[in-house]
C-alpha cells in the first residue's frame, strides 16, 4: 500500500514539474496514434463511403472482414508486420522495424477496419430520401455522395473517435514493432509496461493517470459528438 | 422546354405500373394529374423528373424542336418535391441555399435568392432554426422554397399537400397559384384531392391503367 501511495506521490510530482522525459513520451504517444488514426481515416472514410453508396460485387464480403478487422489481436498485426518489416522480410530494405514509422503504420493497421466500419455503418443509416433530395436538386453524384457523408458527419466523427481509442490504449504491437527504444520509439504504454516490470512504479502511474485522462477526454468528446448529433435530429435529451 | 413521355412503361415486383405512358407536357403549362393510390403517379415522375430509368419508352425534353441530352445541365433546370421533402440536418437557411451552392452560385446571390424563396413560403422568419425541428406542414413548405431557389423551368410536386394540415395546405396553394401568375414555368402537380385539383386549376389529367389521359 505504501508503495502505491509514494507511487501516486512521486506521479505527481512528475506530472506537475513535466520532466523532458515525460514530455517527450507523451508528445511521441500522441504523435504515433494521431498520425495513425489520420491514415486511417483518409482510406478508411472512403472505403467506408463507397461501401455504404455504391453496390459492387464482394461488398458484403469486404463489410464482413472489416467487421472481424474491428476485433484484430495488436499482437497478432504486430508479429506479421514484424516478419514484414524485418531485414529478411519483403519490406526489409526500407530498414522501418524498431521505428516511429513501424508503429504508426502497425496502428493505422488496426484503427483502419474500425473507422471503415463504424462510417459505413453510419453513412448507410442516413435516410434515403436525403440523397434523392440532393440529386432533385441538381447535385452531381460527387455532391450527392458528400451530402449524405456530410448527414452522417456525426455518426463519422464517433468513429474516428472510436478509432483513437483503440490505438492509444494499445501495447503489444508497438512493442514488437517500436522496441521500445529510449528517446526514440517509447510510448506511454510500452513505458508503463517496462516500468512496471523494473518496479520503477512512479513514472508508471504518472504515465497511467496521464493515459486515463487522455482516455476520459475522448470519451468526453465522444459524447459531446453523439449529443450534438442527436440535438440536430430534433431528438430531445434528457441526460 | 417541352417534356415529352413516350410509351414509358415500368414493371415493378411483376406488377405493371406504367404501361406504355405516352403524352406531351407543354412548355409553361401548368397540369394536375389524378389517380388512385399505387396508379404510378410517383413513379411516373420520378421517370419523367429523370431520377429513374424506364423499362421501356423514352423521356425526352425538347427546346426549340431540339432534343436536349439528359445530362446534368439539362437536370439542374428541374426540380421535383416529394412527400417526404428529405431535409438536411443544417438550418433553414442552409438547406434552401443548398442547390444554389452546388452551382457554384456567390454568397450574395445565394443570400438573395434564398431570401426570396424564404418568403414565398412565409418561412423567413424561421431562417435560422434547424430544419428537422420545422412542423410538417412548414417541412414541406420549406422543400418548396427549396425548389424555388434554383429557379427550375419544369417543377413537379408530388402529393405536395398529404398529411398537413389545413393552414398549411392553404399556404402551399395559395404559393402554388402565385407561382403560376408569376413564373414562366411548367408545373406539374399530383393530387389525389379532386377538390385541391380544382382549387388549383391548370389542364386537368388522370392517370389510370398505366396511362395518361386527358379529363
Amino acid at each position: 500500500m505504501e508503495t502505491i501511495i509514494q507511487g501516486f506521490v512521486s506521479a505527481f510530482q512528475l506530472i506537475t514539474h513535466l520532466n523532458p522525459e515525460l514530455l517527450r513520451i507523451i508528445l511521441l504517444s500522441l504523435e504515433v496514434s494521431g498520425l495513425a488514426l489520420v491514415a486511417a481515416t483518409v482510406l478508411g472514410l472512403p472505403l467506408g463511403a463507397l461501401l455504404a453508396l455504391k453496390p459492387f460485387p464482394f461488398r458484403g464480403l469486404l463489410l464482413s472482414l472489416l467487421n472481424t478487422g474491428m476485433g484484430l489481436p495488436p499482437v497478432v498485426v504486430g508479429l506479421f508486420l514484424y516478419l514484414i518489416l524485418s531485414r529478411s522480410g519483403p519490406l526489409g530494405f526500407m530498414a522501418l522495424l524498431y521505428s516511429p514509422t513501424a508503429m504508426i503504420i502497425g496502428q493505422a493497421i488496426l484503427a483502419f477496419p474500425i473507422v471503415t466500419s463504424l462510417a459505413h455503418a453510419a453513412i448507410v443509416g442516413v435516410d434515403p430520401v436525403i440523397r434523392l433530395a440532393a440529386q432533385t436538386l441538381g447535385a452531381t453524384p460527387w455532391q450527392e455522395a458528400t451530402t449524405v457523408v456530410r448527414e452522417a458527419r456525426y455518426g463519422v466523427g464517433a468513429a474516428v473517435i472510436a478509432g483513437f481509442g483503440r490505438v492509444s490504449a494499445e501495447v503489444g504491437l508497438v512493442l514488437m514493432v517500436g522496441g521500445n527504444i529510449a528517446h526514440y520509439t517509447r510510448v506511454m504504454t510500452t513505458t508503463i509496461a517496462l516500468e512496471t516490470d523494473k518496479g520503477n512504479f512512479d513514472l508508471g502511474i504518472a504515465l497511467g493517470l496521464i493515459l486515463l485522462t487522455l482516455s476520459l477526454m475522448v470519451n468526453l468528446a465522444l459524447r459531446a459528438v453523439q449529443r450534438r448529433g442527436r440535438a440536430q435530429s430534433g431528438v430531445r435529451l434528457w441526460d | 422546354m417541352t417534356v415529352q413521355l413516350i410509351g414509358v412503361a415500368k414493371t415493378y415486383d411483376g406488377n405493371q405500373v406504367l404501361t406504355g405512358c405516352s403524352y406531351t407536357f407543354g412548355a409553361g403549362v401548368d397540369y394536375v394529374i389524378m389517380g388512385d393510390n399505387g396508379s404510378g403517379k410517383s413513379t411516373l415522375f420520378r421517370i419523367a423528373a429523370l431520377l429513374e430509368a424506364a423499362d421501356l419508352g423514352e423521356v425526352r425534353y425538347l427546346e426549340g424542336g431540339v432534343v436536349l441530352p439528359p445530362d446534368i445541365l439539362l437536370k439542374r433546370r428541374l426540380t421535383m418535391v416529394f412527400p417526404q421533402v428529405g431535409v438536411f440536418s443544417c438550418s433553414v437557411f442552409d438547406n434552401v441555399a443548398y442547390g444554389l451552392k452546388i452551382r457554384g452560385l456567390k454568397k450574395d446571390q445565394v443570400q438573395e435568392r434564398v431570401a426570396g424563396a424564404l418568403e414565398e413560403v412565409g418561412l423567413t422568419h424561421k431562417s435560422a432554426q434547424p430544419a428537422v425541428t420545422l412542423s410538417s406542414g412548414e417541412t414541406v413548405r420549406l422543400g418548396l422554397a427549396r425548389a424555388l431557389a434554383i429557379d427550375p423551368e419544369v417543377l413537379f410536386l408530388d402529393e405536395p399537400t398529404t398529411h398537413i394540415d389545413k393552414a398549411n395546405t392553404r399556404l402551399i396553394e395559395d404559393c402554388i397559384r402565385r407561382l403560376k401568375e408569376e413564373r414562366a414555368l411548367t408545373l406539374i402537380i399530383i393530387t389525389h384531392d379532386p377538390a385541391q385539383a380544382g382549387r388549383l386549376g391548370g389542364r386537368q389529367l388522370l392517370l389510370e391503367g398505366g396511362k395518361i389521359k386527358e379529363m
